[in-house]
């Protein structure tokens, strides 16, 4: 580790693709065979944050928004085209062995295991490739294959393996080494409930372990709210939030939900937005301000068997981050 | 270099392994490559006996043992292809490759190489079956076969790191497959593929002292079934080291620029 106490120090960093642009059409496709046009789209526009070693940190944002972009200049795949990125002291883009070492980007929809063979064989090769020694090697496997719960399935060949089964294996093979830092893009895409759930607890427990330094993308918010005490929203390339997950919720959420439980069912739309009525129990829509007034309205004018104010579901108050 | 001993071990047993299990699908690829020379075998076999026996010093029974023996040499030759380079990219392997502390190309050549090691196994009863059917004439010497051994290793690592260098031109175009082509076609002509280096046109032989092709092809051959004396076998040796060299300089070279290219736009 460097002077720096950061585990991730980003700074003012950018990335602009050139990308080919041309009419369609006989006459446009003659064009540019002698004059090619092209046009700059900044992916990533001058983004800034620190993140602590042990910190688990959600970084959020919609498609195109500059999360992998980001994640990849991190892990030294991309060069940034302006600014500076530290990870652990080292500058990802020189990809140095000892950089390399320390730190892992795991994809959800990318297989990097052995197709045809059991999981065990890659593990192998994970072993050789970051030089592990075979006591370090046998503990660290046997500990996160007890944690990820598949000791009956690591002989199995990969190919016949679940999607689930498939991804637990992938995050068992990237954290062999003991990465200090990882870069978790969309690692539960496309698995069921208890599968994700799965894999959360055990991010959870590695960084409680090992104490390493987690960013992770996802479009599941129960993945974020399991695991991120802090999120970064990055939107056009921008950090809109960057801070604490309820924080974002207290600024962003512009209104309040209101659950009423009534003996019968009532009309209760003069109160506010009905968004869901399920016999007695009604929930409405209110702006936050308007909160407790209205409430106090319901309780005076209604028989009410029950009622409370929830703070709105986060996907709402992402796409409100957007939207602003 | 432990580590990288160690790596190479690794990468060959799981290569040993995966192609251990796909040994029909090995073998009926083999066999389908066994069309080739002996067509060649047959339309010289047929030339040689219509000129009185041989041709350019070649009998019936030398040229089975040249295209028997290229049977093996064709299996050395062969190497991670430019076709798959786009394939590589576009689908994200290099990426991850470039997450590892090791260079991508030790990878290449370790599970090659162990692929290699079943298809000497599963090639050794097909050169008996070809032997029995066209009875190869060959008095091999014990420092041609010691050449032989070393040499179709070297033919493996220069082509290698030919392919390894087309292939890299993929971070600039996705047009390296026409490229290859052009390369294939000279190769095929000037590395003792198509015909015996010593039937080609004197001016051609004079071509090829220039390129890499024929210590990939003709020479590992020769070295076991030609009459070649220890001091051309060494020349030969010697000019395949000189040929792994300049291959790995151009990769070294053209993997920086392409690294440059590639982590410019990344995948």
């Amino acid at each position: 580790m460097p002077n720096n106490t950061n585990a991730i120090q980003v700074t003012d960093l950018c990335k602009v693709y050139r990308v080919p642009v041309r009419e369609a059409g006989l006459t446009a496709a003659l064009r540019s065979l002698v004059q090619r046009q092209t046009r700059e789209v900044a992916a990533v526009a001058g983004v800034s944050f620190a993140i602590q070693p042990g910190e688990v940190v959600g970084f959020l944002g919609p498609n195109g928004a500059g999360k992998t972009t980001t994640l990849k200049m991190l892990s030294g795949l991309l060069q940034p085209s302006g600014g500076t990125v530290q990870v652990l002291g080292y500058t990802p883009q020189r990809r140095e062995a000892a950089f390399l070492r320390q730190m892992t980007l795991v994809m959800g929809n990318r297989n990097q295991l052995q197709w045809d063979l059991p999981a065990l064989d890659s593990f192998e090769l994970q072993r050789a490739i970051y030089r592990l020694p075979a006591d370090t090697y046998r503990q660290t496997r046997d500990e996160l294959i007890g944690l990820m719960e598949v000791g009956d399935l690591v002989h199995k060949p990969v190919r016949n393996l679940s999607l689930g089964e498939r991804m637990k294996m992938e995050f068992i093979g990237a954290l062999l080494h003991r990465p200090q830092v990882l870069y978790l893009d969309e690692p539960t895409i496309g698995l069921d409930v208890t599968m994700q759930r799965r894999i959360r607890s055990f991010i959870a427990e590695y960084n409680r372990r090992y104490g390493a330094t987690v960013m992770l993308t996802s479009h599941y918010m129960a993945d974020v709210e399991a695991l991120c005490r802090r999120v970064i929203v990055i939107h056009h390339g921008h950090v809109r939030y960057d801070g604490a997950l309820s924080g974002l919720v207290e600024r962003f959420a512009a209104y309040r939900q209101i659950g009423i439980s009534l003996a019968e069912p009532t009309d209760l739309s003069a109160y506010g937005q009905v968004v869901a009525s399920d016999g007695g129990r009604t929930t409405l829509r209110v702006p936050k301000a308007d909160a407790a007034r209205i409430t106090a309205r319901i309780l005076a004018d209604l028989p009410v068997r029950d009622l409370t104010i929830e703070e709105p579901p986060i996907d709402d108050v992402i796409e409100q981050v957007f939207a602003t | 270099m432990r580590h990288l001993f160690d790596f190479y071990r690794t990468t060959m047993k799981l290569a040993v392994i995966t192609q251990l299990q796909y040994r029909t699908a090995n073998y009926f690829y083999m066999i389908g490559m066994i069309a080739e020379p002996i067509i060649y075998l047959v339309v010289w076999s047929t030339i040689a006996r219509a000129q009185g026996g041989s041709v350019g010093g070649y009998t019936s029974g030398s040229f089975a043992a040249y295209y028997i023996v290229w049977t093996l040499v064709r299996n050395m030759n062969i190497v991670f292809t430019p076709y798959g380079w786009e394939w590589r990219i576009q689908h994200g392997e290099l990426s991850a490759a470039l997450l590892r502390p090791i260079h991508p190309l030790h990878r290449d050549i370790a599970y090659f190489a162990g692929w290699k090691v079943v298809v000497i196994i599963l090639w050794l009863p097909l050169a008996a079956a070809l032997a029995l059917l066209f009875r190869p004439e060959l008095h091999p010497t014990w420092p041609g076969i010691l050449t032989f051994l070393l040499a179709i290793w070297g033919a493996y690592l220069i082509r290698t790191m030919l392919l390894w260098c087309l292939g890299m031109l993929t971070f600039w175009t996705t047009r390296v497959s026409a490229i290859y082509e052009l390369f294939f076609a000279v190769e095929l002509l000037l590395s003792g593929r198509l015909v015996p280096m010593a039937l080609l046109p004197s001016w051609a032989q004079h071509l090829a002292r220039y390129m890499p092709f024929q210590w990939t092809f003709g020479f590992p051959i020769e070295a076991l079934v030609g009459q070649l004396t220890p001091a051309q076998l060494l020349m030969g040796l010697a000019m395949q080291i000189l040929w792994i060299g300049i291959g790995l300089a151009g990769v070294g070279v053209i993997w920086r620029q392409g690294m440059r290219a590639f982590t410019a736009v990344g995948n």
